[in-house]
């Protein structure tokens, strides 16, 4: 917003400072991870760790490399980005639209209160065999576990945001005598933008662990899968490289809902 | 015949703790185009009797009528302006002015273009599309002002509406609502803790006593016809003025002890 000219020399020092600091911070964030697979491969190469057990990064590199060549790569990472997003899409909006529920009436939302705490508290992953029992293994009880693990925290928070608005902008709404759902639609929802990404960013790890715990108890495709198979066949390459994968994929998805936030919250500073 | 007719409004909160009377039987009658300030001490109710003259909340008993019809919920002769603005930092100023015929459905381009007439008129042409935290305190309580005014009440009720701003601005807003006001010769019933505020703007200053609040005494505000209307900040240097903070001063320092 500011006009570049008309500065200062010490501002544009001040200025370059900043900006070589987040350059540095960059450049060590690289160097960091860099040195830690360059000292892992050194560490197998000159027998410091059994390859066999901790494998190196030129071999689990190998390993994504075959299942490129077999053609399974995409399958696998394809089902697991495809179940997460399912899972925490779906997850998000029915998570969203009981929190509305709730916050439509509070006789309700009293009488849930002790349920849903009960049940955020539940370890998700005890599901899985009757998701498995329910809806056989596969895609179904996958997104059924990456819903579960998700969903509950969703309405949580966004239930709380939906709590917390000031209560003088609803006051406000009934000086000019707003209706129930006038108010939900211009005041709760638009204040709510903000709690409803910082949900997202929470939704979309767990429903990735959801995915994976899935993949792991019954499935044929995924990087759960392949880390659980990698693991019974003593494969540990194919067990690192499915974890590296599934990093850079968590990684991804939290970026995309950054973009997210920029793209909607605009009013912000 | 009064515009506002407020008939032995009693008032009491129920909590599990405790159960408070706000206001007991409080009596006032206010005519059209008044302008009646309302001062008291703090907790005395005041902001309880506004809510309550806007339909927001029903009175434990007594009654009250506006235009000889009683009121039961929130109509649209009345405008409400809170304690600060409120204004929506998600909605551009425009929208933010625009809220009020919105939530009636008169959102019209007539309407429009009146808000949008009203924005310039009142210092904030250039704005219609900024977000409010780019606006000072003292733009944005006019925004607010803007935005009760958009919907064309009769009765405006004013809730402390400048205590949120540093002094300087607020005298400098309590001059832009005074002219204003005087413009568009509003029914007004605004509420202050403030005593010079009190006099500078009102025709009627109506003191409270401690909760439960009646009415203690009135005083009628008269300058002369030299001061009447235009301007607030000029009835501050009439020589009456310091005869009248000193009378409503005591009244309110007596109540204290």
């Amino acid at each position: 917003m500011n006009g570049k000219q008309g500065y200062s020399l010490e501002h544009y020092k001040y200025l370059r400072r900043i900006r070589a600091r987040k350059r540095i911070i960059l450049a060590m964030q690289i160097l960091l991870l860099v040195s830690v697979f360059a000292l892992w491969e050194a560490a197998a190469n000159y027998g410091w760790i059994n390859q066999f057990i901790t494998s190196k990064p030129s071999r689990a590199w190998m390993a994504a490399v075959n299942l490129f060549n077999r053609g399974e790569l995409w399958r696998h990472l394809g089902y697991t980005i495809g179940e997460t997003v399912l899972g925490f899409s779906v997850g998000t909006i029915a998570g969203i639209l009981i929190a509305a529920m709730l916050w439509w009436s509070d006789f309700v939302s009293r009488i849930l209160d002790p349920y849903i705490v009960i049940l955020n508290s539940v370890p998700k992953v005890a599901l899985g065999p009757i998701f498995i029992v329910w809806l056989g293994t596969g895609l179904n009880a996958v997104v059924a576990m990456a819903i579960a693990t998700s969903i509950i925290v969703t309405i949580m928070v966004v239930h709380n945001g939906f709590r917390n608005i000031d209560p003088n902008k609803i006051k406000l709404m009934h000086t000019f005598g707003a209706s129930r759902l006038q108010i939900f639609t211009k005041v709760v929802i638009p204040a709510s933008v903000p709690t409803m990404i910082a949900a997202l960013k929470v939704s979309v790890g767990l429903s990735l662990v959801g995915t994976i715990v899935g993949e792991f108890l019954g499935s044929k495709a995924g990087l759960g899968y392949l880390i659980v198979y990698g693991g019974q066949i003593f494969n540990m390459s194919l067990v690192m490289a499915a974890v590296i994968m599934l990093s850079t994929v968590s990684a991804l998805l939290y970026y995309l809902v950054v973009l997210l936030e920029r793209k909607v919250v605009k009013y912000n500073h | 015949m009064a515009k506002l007719v407020i008939n032995n409004v009693s008032l009491k909160y129920h909590t599990v703790e405790d159960e408070i009377e706000a206001l007991h039987n409080f009596n006032l009658q206010v005519v059209a185009k008044e302008f009646i300030s309302i001062v008291g001490p703090s907790g005395c109710g005041k902001s309880t009797l506004l809510s309550l003259i806007a339909g927001l909340i029903k009175p434990t008993s007594g009654s009250i009528f506006l235009d000889s019809s009683p009121i039961s919920g929130t109509t649209q002769k009345i405008g409400y302006m809170l304690q600060q603005d409120y204004l929506f930092e998600w909605r551009t100023i425009l929208d933010n002015a625009l809220l009020g015929l919105e939530v009636m459905h008169r959102k019209t381009g007539e309407s429009i273009t009146r808000v949008k007439k009203m924005l310039k008129d009142y210092g904030l042409s250039g704005f219609e599309n900024s977000y409010p935290h780019q606006l000072s305190g003292g733009m944005r309580q006019r925004v607010a002002l803007i935005r009760t005014l958009a919907t064309e009440p009769d009765l405006l009720l004013l809730d402390e509406p400048f205590s949120a701003l540093d002094y300087q601005t607020r005298l400098a807003v309590g001059e832009d609502v005074c002219r204003i006001l005087s413009q568009h010769q509003k029914t007004v019933i605004m509420v202050t803790h403030d005593i010079s505020e009190a006099i500078s703007m009102a025709d009627r200053v109506i003191v409270m006593t401690p909760r439960p609040g009646r009415v203690k005494s009135e005083h009628v505000i008269d300058f002369g016809p030299e001061y009447d209307h235009g301007s607030c900040l000029k009835r501050r240097e009439s020589p009456r003025f310091r005869e009248y903070f000193t009378a409503i001063w005591k009244e309110l320092n007596t109540n204290e002890r």
